[in-house]
């Protein structure tokens, strides 16, 4: 189409890298001729994506950081803090040096594995980070768990049954779900199942965490169901209409037309053929739970890394709040990765061509 | 938009009118009245005691008053005006962005384009929270403006894909080549026959964006990192009700009542464009 443009001098790494994967998988292909399956190619191609988008995100990151107005340095001093002290917190924190310089510091000691110290409480970064991902954690994925299993059948019925009362029922329902922030309806179960029935704490986590299992489930109880209500809601929609995509494709007629009922039809060429889009948009979700757990910690009171960032983006903590987007960085690069992968492992289709950047 | 739909879709299509088209448009039109309206005139001063601490609903304060004895109704009729400008200028600067990056995505080189596709799949997997959030705590202190800019620029992302993928399709099309052969030049092809193409999805995309910006106004300023207290933003009002949920929960409950019929009537209205731009997906349902 285009003529060829000459190469960005920047793409250069980029494309190099690109070309000794390629060549490593011809060599692969070559020297084990058809004992290397697709997918273990795919895999290694896109474990180097991964890595290069960690090093492309952290890089971002850093420069998002500094280039925000205000010295990091200012954690550290109060507000009639005369020049001498201000120059001491610039050296304190190391915002004195030079781009560069931080950069290869921050680098290195990413892979050290230490994201340095708090400014304000000068607590390590990681240790904290750790703590608070087992709430964190715990809290996205029972929320997760618990969306898939309303979502799934409550989507599929919606399509299926399109054309009865509960059918359509389910599709204004969710319709009605996207349209209701998730924090009034931390605040609307707060105020039935906390404060009317007192069923369930209305926030708060026990001190000693995990150490006593039922206390600290109870007080998930609320946030996990207030996740997986707006999660499912925009789950059912998708899953809905890729179900509906499948009831009005030619292999499910085929199927049918062969004697294959429909619930077997349905189950044995649908529910793979409409798990692929669902299972990107499924990626997509949790890793947007994990980092939008902000506010359901902050409506339940919960100490996870969401109020952690919050903390820190009040204190101007950069240490804490670099590691936090940091490490919920890595996590969704994570989920992307798996989400990836295992579309490829249920459709071979995709599996020729190569995934994301690549190509 | 396939052929084969184009070709069985019924004539009576395109006469019927869409009801959740004109139930969207009622609902919007009835929250940008009452926003236009509190410039110029509310039940009651919203800064002022105008009645007890915390009173119930009654014929006076129909919302009943918050903490500081303020007219709740009044504050969330100012809340309207609020929503509906961050939501407004969100997508007025996401839109902007958007299609830009993406039209330039679609025609730039093979490389630029899977970088462009990649950096915006990365951008879409962080939330707009997220995003709205760094940005607000980059500049210094919250205000309506942060979080105008906040929204819209993580709301881009999301428009500069759809733009991309849309401007792609069309630029696989057999007219594109004849009218680049014709010696039409980028520009105007973009002019004549992309754009024109793209809009009717863009346009429904971009409102259902409008809906996810007021929801998310309501975050920033749930989490205090929104319009400060002048203004009154449902997500502060919910925030501030939050505290005094025992002993009155309609502070709680009517502001969220507001944000969601404002967010459905939105959607509404979405879907209603949606089908009137494409009729052929009524009867296929």
């Amino acid at each position: 189409m285009a003529s060829r443009k000459p190469i960005d001098p920047h793409l250069a790494l980029g494309k190099s890298i690109i070309c000794v994967i390629r060549l490593a998988v011809r060599f692969l292909r070559a020297a084990f001729p058809r004992k290397v399956p697709v997918i273990l190619s795919y895999l290694f191609r896109r474990l180097v994506i991964l890595l290069i988008s960690i090093v492309i995100a952290a890089a971002v990151l850093f420069l998002l950081l500094r280039l925000l107005p205000g010295d990091p340095a200012n954690a550290l001093v109060s507000v009639g803090a005369d020049p001498e002290q201000i120059e001491a917190a610039r050296r304190q924190v190391g915002s004195d040096l030079p781009l560069s310089e931080q950069f290869f510091r921050f680098v290195s000691s990413l892979a050290r594995f230490d994201l340095g110290a708090s400014f304000v409480s000068h607590t390590p970064v990681l240790p904290e980070i750790g703590k608070r991902l087992a709430i964190t954690l715990p809290l996205t994925l029972m929320a997760f768990v618990l969306a898939i299993a309303i979502a799934l059948p409550l989507g599929i019925i919606a399509a299926v049954k399109s054309n009865r009362w509960y059918g359509s029922l389910i599709s204004v329902v969710s319709q009605l779900g996207i349209a209701v922030p998730v924090f009034w309806i931390g605040i609307l179960l707060v105020t039935v199942f906390a404060v009317n029935l007192r069923l369930f704490p209305s926030g708060g986590f026990p001190p000693r965490g995990w150490q006593r299992p039922e206390a600290a489930f109870d007080s998930l109880v609320l946030p996990v169901i207030t996740i997986a209500i707006v999660m499912s809601a925009s789950l059912i929609r998708y899953v809905r209409s890729a179900t509906q995509d499948v009831l009005g494709s030619d292999y499910l007629r085929t199927a049918r037309a062969l004697g294959a009922s429909f619930t077997e039809a349905l189950v044995r060429h649908g529910i793979r053929n409409a798990s692929v889009p669902v299972i990107s948009i499924l990626g997509i979700e949790l890793a947007s739970t994990l980092l939008g757990a902000v506010v359901v910690e902050r409506v339940f009171s919960l100490p996870g890394l969401g109020s952690m960032l919050l903390l820190g983006i009040e204190q101007r903590d950069y240490p804490n709040v670099q590691g936090v987007l940091f490490v919920s960085t890595l996590l969704v690069l994570l989920v992307g990765f798996f989400a990836d992968l295992a579309q490829r492992l249920i459709d071979p289709r995709l599996r020729d061509r190569s995934g994301g950047a690549a190509r | 938009m396939s052929d084969t739909a184009t070709i069985t879709a019924s004539p009576q299509g395109k006469k019927r009118r869409s009801w959740t088209f004109t139930i969207g448009a009622a609902i919007v039109g009835l929250h940008l009245l009452i926003g236009l309206m509190t410039l110029i005139w509310t039940p009651f001063d919203p800064a002022a005691m105008s009645g007890g601490r915390l009173e119930g609903a009654s014929l006076t304060h129909l919302a009943g008053t918050d903490r500081l004895g303020r007219d709740l109704f009044s504050l969330i009729m100012i809340g309207s005006r609020i929503a509906l400008t961050v939501g407004c200028g969100a997508i007025v600067i996401g839109g902007l962005i958007g299609i830009t990056i993406g039209l330039l995505a679609a025609f730039a080189s093979r490389t630029l384009d899977d970088i462009l596709a990649a950096g915006l799949d990365i951008l879409i997997a962080f939330p707009t929270l997220l995003l709205a959030m760094l940005i607000v705590a980059a500049s210094d202190g919250a205000s309506l403006e942060t979080a105008i800019v906040a929204i819209g620029v993580a709301n881009s992302a999301i428009v500069a894909r759809l733009t991309r993928i849309l401007t792609k399709r069309v630029l696989s099309m057999d007219y594109i080549t004849a009218a680049r052969i014709s010696g039409t030049s980028w520009i105007g092809v973009v002019w004549i026959h992309i754009l024109p193409n793209i809009w009717p999805t863009l346009l429904v995309n971009l409102a259902l964006q409008f809906g996810l910006a007021v929801i998310a106004e309501a975050s920033l300023s749930y989490l205090g990192l929104g319009a400060p207290p002048p203004n009154a933003s449902w997500g502060r009002l919910l925030q501030e009700a939050q505290a005094t949920v025992y002993s009155a929960p309609l502070g709680a409950i009517a502001p969220g009542i507001a944000l969601v019929s404002l967010v459905i009537g939105i959607n509404l209205l979405a879907d209603g464009l949606r089908d009137l731009a494409d009729p052929t997906r009524r009867s296929r349902r």
